[in-house]
């Protein structure tokens, strides 16, 4: 029997119809939004929140935390995510794996970090920072990365290292997996296998494109087999966690993406029952 | 390498592309580099796009994408919003287009839309607030999404034609400078050109001025009889648009 809160979607402006309308609710277990867009004073898009939030257990997911900035985590920004936080009550809070300020600098994209020992001592300072203020652990996910810097450890023992010294645990992005390893040459597998299964919450897919060397995490696709079958992979490690499907750009309409999750289902159900 | 000066480094990589900076992360990192690159200003731009969709509408694609070109390459993005970022472009519109006054003043209704979007909610202004209220002492209070923007040309018709998908007029300067109120009615963004009485009178609702000294100005203006109609419209006008948050005695 999967859990409850199992399968959800992130939830996008050309879907807040379908989330709002009708008297049935989504198929969901739950909605994904991107915190900083409701991190406003007021206006629709709270307003749309809050009336999903009546439906389903939402999920925030931020952007700009920025866990790896050298020069640590702005109180503005997370005073302002405390009190997102306090007025929905999310199931999981969630960051990225990356920085993206330094200084007065704001890159709004996710920029890689060296899985150096000083690096760790950064963002793990930064985590516990949040988390104080947050009043809450956080999960944190593996970005996608188009170049590999000079570190002391691997990117799963870095996880590895966060997990164990702020508590946090991790939301797994399986297209990021697959696209880091295909633009650095690490297997898959490996990664799966370092990483620290318990402490994954969270599942991320979602699809990505060839750039002209790289692949390139652009949201903008169907989930491709080569990801689905590493989900599989990912969920004989961990188990059954929250999964959902991350579409960003080139949105489909709702039913293309339920259709997505239920292909996710079958995959978790067909785990399950090799596992039985 | 210091994370530190990684991220020294990369800063100068995506603000300026800095040829020193990028040489230090070695010759193979350059194609990341490059995606990087890409995503970075690529952000930018959607950011600005989106923001400024009837500003794009009114310069055409290829003219607004070089100005959005020239903000990023003029001002890299400080805040962790990306709201922040398009606060700032009428000012570039301005310094691009000083022949074209037009182009700021729609940029900057565009932006005070924006914001009166996400705006603090007011409270909704309930019939019981009006009851045995002393008009005279009374004390309007404005919705806090509402503003003021000064403008010199009829950018609020085009912005008014482009918003109806009709052709816009061309752009011309007022004969004399107006004044645009913007604010949100329920959550929808809205603004309208003030004439000059009412203009008057929306500066004393915010210096905090009672309704009575408001008649009494109108009252100067066009006479007794006629000012406590007139006075008596514009404040059902304002209640009937969500102007008002609260009334104060």
């Amino acid at each position: 029997m999967l859990e409850k809160r199992q399968f959800g979607l992130g939830l996008r402006k050309p879907h807040y119809r379908d989330f709002l309308g009708g008297t049935d609710a989504v198929p969901v277990d739950f909605v994904e939004v991107i915190s900083e867009n409701f991190m406003v004073d007021g206006g629709r898009p709270l307003h749309v929140l809050m009336r999903v939030r009546e439906r389903h257990p939402v999920a925030l997911h931020g952007v700009s935390m920025s866990a790896g900035s050298a020069d640590g985590v702005r109180d503005d920004y997370l005073g302002r995510l405390r009190a997102l936080v306090d007025m929905i009550d999310p199931i999981f809070v969630s960051d990225h794996l990356s920085w993206s300020r330094f200084e007065r600098f704001s890159s709004h994209d996710l920029l890689p970090l060296p899985y150096t020992r000083e690096a760790l001592d950064v963002v793990c300072a930064n985590i516990h920072r949040a988390q104080d203020v947050l009043g809450r652990t956080m999960l944190i996910e593996n970005p996608s990365t188009y170049l590999s810097l000079p570190g002391d450890m691997t990117e799963w023992e870095f996880l590895d290292a966060i997990c164990g010294r702020t508590g946090c645990g991790l939301l797994l992005d399986v297209n990021n997996i697959y696209v880091s390893a295909s633009n650095h040459g690490f297997a898959a597998q490996a990664y799966l296998s370092g990483i620290p299964a318990d402490r994954v919450c969270q599942i991320h897919l979602a699809g990505h494109s060839q750039g002209r060397e790289l692949l390139i995490d652009t949201h903008d696709k169907p989930v491709p087999d080569p990801v689905w079958s590493l989900y599989a992979s990912a969920l004989e490690r961990v188990g059954p966690v929250a999964t959902m499907i991350e579409r960003d750009d080139d949105i489909p309409p709702l039913c293309d993406l339920l259709a997505e999750l239920d292909v996710a289902r079958d995959i978790a159900q067909g785990n399950l029952r090799r596992a039985a | 390498m210091t994370l530190t000066a990684l991220q020294r480094d990369f800063r100068s990589w995506l603000t300026g592309e800095a040829t020193d900076a990028a040489a230090r992360f070695g010759k193979r990192a350059l194609p990341g580099l490059a995606v990087y690159l890409n995503n970075y200003r690529g952000q930018l731009m959607a950011c600005l796009a989106e923001s400024f969709a009837t500003v794009r509408a009114w310069l055409g694609d290829t003219v607004f994408d070089g100005a959005a070109a020239t903000h990023i390459d003029r001002l890299p993005p400080h805040s962790w919003t990306l709201d922040a970022y398009a606060l700032e472009f009428p000012d570039t519109l301005e310094v691009l287009y000083p022949d074209d006054p037009e182009v700021g003043d729609l940029a900057r209704l565009e932006r005070g839309l924006g914001r009166a979007l996400v705006g603090r909610d007011a409270e909704s202004l309930g019939l019981a607030a009006m009851a045995h209220v002393d008009w005279s002492a009374a004390i309007l209070e404005l919705v806090p999404t509402f503003s003021l923007l000064p403008v010199t040309t009829n950018a609020a018709a085009i912005w008014s034609a482009i918003a109806a998908e009709q052709t816009p007029p061309g752009a011309a300067v007022l004969d004399v400078p107006a004044l645009i109120a913007v604010w949100r009615r329920e959550d929808s963004p809205t603004f309208r050109t003030l004439g000059p009485t009412e203009a008057s009178a929306i500066f004393m609702v915010l210096d905090g001025r009672t309704f009575g000294d408001i008649c009494a100005m109108i009252a100067d203006e066009v006479g007794e009889e006629e000012g406590s109609q007139v006075a008596g419209n514009l404040l059902g006008r304002w209640i009937g648009e969500g102007m008002i948050e609260r009334i104060a005695s």
